[in-house]
């Protein structure tokens, strides 16, 4: 085999690896608008508040140090012990869920059967009041997430694959942190799907995403439905928060990965689990490949920042509601 | 007016209970609209109960108090012997009150099993990590609810139509669905809002047939609102007949139909 051939194929599976971190972002947006039809702005930011807690917690850092010193004229800043990982991760799962009952008991309880477009406007509310309490409780300076994830490119796999090619190929380069945030996203996507197939609770979400005024008939309690499903938004929000962490660093560029989920869902359909990965992985292929291919030899290269854009404003021309969204039907 | 509530043996042998729902003084307001205007009546364990009348007259907002969608301004629901505290609509489901609705509230996206299954949510006791990882008790337990589901679903005749999608049926069979995730609950009082409305005479006839049938067999009180006058007085045991937001009548399908305000209330008066 060519060289170059096995470089493009060493491009599509970073492209896939990449597109896995897309669609974990992703995949927050689709839980939360598939059961309650709110455009969830703030899921950038709360993976990047999660990213913050998990770091902060694990340093021993006080929440609200700057707040408490200021007012008190003390000089607290760290509880001089450090979290282990996992006590940390759970911890800062209770943060999530915590903010999950505040989020329906302070803003949507108040906006049930309001407007998609205020529900949105109130996220958009949400992500800066979120942003604005992360950097108060954990200050705004860049963190390291020691999780203990592998980093750098995978010498088995270098080793094991350079005999491909001729002289000119030295294996495939694929960064173990993205084989990892593979396994993790692969094992959560399947674990979520289990819970929505295969539980009371599960059953109980899809079926207050379908019909309100149904649920409640059957005994289904709307509110906690609602915590539940922010709650698990949050737990995306942390893994997605760890892994992007673990590779650039907890910083407030952090929250703007939403962005890159905005493609992603235009791609697989707001409302589609699978399509939140498949939109992730061809958006990930597709933006490495079409670098590798035209971006860089012809076009003068860093076409990575807009491909994904371009291909989304492809699909709502052509395909509006996505590879597996729900098919929009207007009946006269 | 049937007070006394000694209980008694029906001419087709049905038992007929004490009262199951006590509701007095109901009254109902939608900003200055007066919906439903101090009513009290009661439902007997194991009868069918019909609350008749014309439109507007108040009788969906009456089953909204009953199943908990509305709260009224003023008045008391007693349940079972003990006075009802305010509650929400799935509290009141969970007390084992199912019920239907006039407009039809399935969940469109979801298997007509599926949809069934939704009423044993209350049935299923093991916890959510057993669930998931189809653990033995769990799944033992998951058998169990679509046996009492598939029991359902061939008492109403619907096995053709288990796995279709619930948007994809005609309006006839929707509200038999409809009907069935009510029963998976196995509730002690069923209401049913206009369970005939839109049907032609064949099916008006099968629903009957089912609702006598899930009173006779499975013992279940019912409370139904109904329009078509003769579907009521074979159906039911007792009716109320409402009339701008007041009660009327109340009483066994002949003491109502000689009733002389009820016939002024559906024939129409002469003011003089």
């Amino acid at each position: 085999m060519s060289a170059d051939f096995l470089y493009g194929i060493e491009v599509i599976i970073n492209g896939l690896m990449a597109g896995v971190l897309y669609a974990l972002v992703a995949l927050g947006f689709v839980l939360i608008y598939k059961a309650s039809g709110i455009f969830n702005y703030a899921q950038g930011v709360m993976a990047l508040f999660s990213a913050l807690t998990l770091a902060g917690i694990m340093s021993g850092q006080v929440p609200f140090a700057h707040l408490i010193n200021a007012i008190f004229g003390t000089e607290i800043h760290h509880f001089g012990w450090n979290v282990p990982v996992l006590a940390a991760i759970i911890l800062t799962l209770i943060v999530m869920v915590i903010f999950a009952w505040c989020v329906q008991r302070f803003v949507f309880r108040h906006l049930v059967g309001q407007e998609p477009i205020i529900l949105f406007m109130a996220t958009i509310g949400l992500a800066y009041f979120l942003e604005g309490v992360g950097d108060l409780m954990w200050g705004s300076d860049i963190k390291t997430l020691a999780v203990g994830l592998p980093q750098g490119g995978s010498l088995w796999v270098e080793d094991a694959t350079s005999g491909l090619g001729g002289d000119d190929f030295y294996g495939f380069f694929i960064d173990k942190l993205d084989m990892v945030a593979t396994v993790v996203a692969i094992i959560l996507v399947a674990g979520l799907i289990a819970f929505s197939q295969y539980t009371k609770q599960g059953r109980a979400m899809r079926a207050v995403a379908d019909d309100h005024q149904a649920a409640l008939s059957v005994g289904i309690s709307l509110n906690f439905i609602w915590v539940l499903v922010w709650s698990l938004a949050g737990l995306v929000a942390l893994v997605a928060g760890i892994m992007w962490g673990a590779k650039s660093g907890v910083q407030f560029s952090l929250s703007l990965i939403a962005l890159k989920a905005l493609p992603v869902l235009m791609l697989g359909g707001f409302t589609s689990i699978p399509g939140a990965i498949v939109g992730g992985l061809i958006i990930g292929v597709g933006e490495k490949l079409f670098e590798y291919l035209i971006g860089a030899p012809f076009l003068g290269g860093a076409t990575e920042n807009w491909f994904a854009y371009v291909l989304a404003l492809l699909f709502l021309v052509f395909r509006p509601q996505g590879l597996f969204g729900e098919r929009i039907i207007e009946r006269v | 007016m049937t007070t006394d509530a000694t209980p008694y043996v029906t001419e087709d042998g049905r038992q007929i209970g004490g009262v199951m729902m006590d509701l007095r003084d109901i009254t109902l307001r939608f900003g200055g609209v007066e919906a439903i205007k101090s009513i009290s009546f009661d439902i007997r364990e194991g009868e069918i109960r019909a609350i008749i009348g014309p439109n507007g007259a108040g009788k969906s907002s009456m089953l909204n108090v009953i199943s908990g969608f509305y709260k009224p301004q003023e008045g008391e629901v007693h349940f079972r012997g003990k006075k009802r505290p305010p509650m929400k609509p799935y509290q009141v489901a969970r007390q084992g009150v199912a019920r239907t609705f006039q407009n039809i509230a399935l969940f469109e996206g979801m298997s007509v099993l599926d949809n069934i299954m939704t009423g044993r949510m209350g049935h299923i006791k093991s916890n959510m990590l057993a669930q998931a990882i189809w653990s033995g008790k769990a799944q033992r337990e998951e058998n169990e609810n679509r046996e009492a589901v598939e029991r359902i679903i061939d008492f109403l005749e619907i096995q053709a139509i288990r796995k279709t999608p619930v948007g994809r049926l005609p309006y006839g069979l929707k509200k038999r669905v409809e009907l069935a995730r009510a029963l998976a609950a196995e509730p002690d009082l069923l209401l049913l809002d206009e369970p005939m409305a839109g049907m032609n005479v064949e099916e008006k006839e099968d629903m009957s047939r089912f609702i006598l049938d899930v009173n006779d067999e499975f013992g279940t009180t019912i409370a139904l609102i109904e329009h078509d006058m003769g579907v009521v007085m074979d159906l039911s045991d007792r009716v109320v007949v409402m009339d701008y937001g007041r009660k009327i009548g109340d009483g066994t399908p002949d003491e109502v139909r000689n009733n002389q305000e009820v016939i002024d209330a559906y024939l129409g008066v002469a003011h003089d």
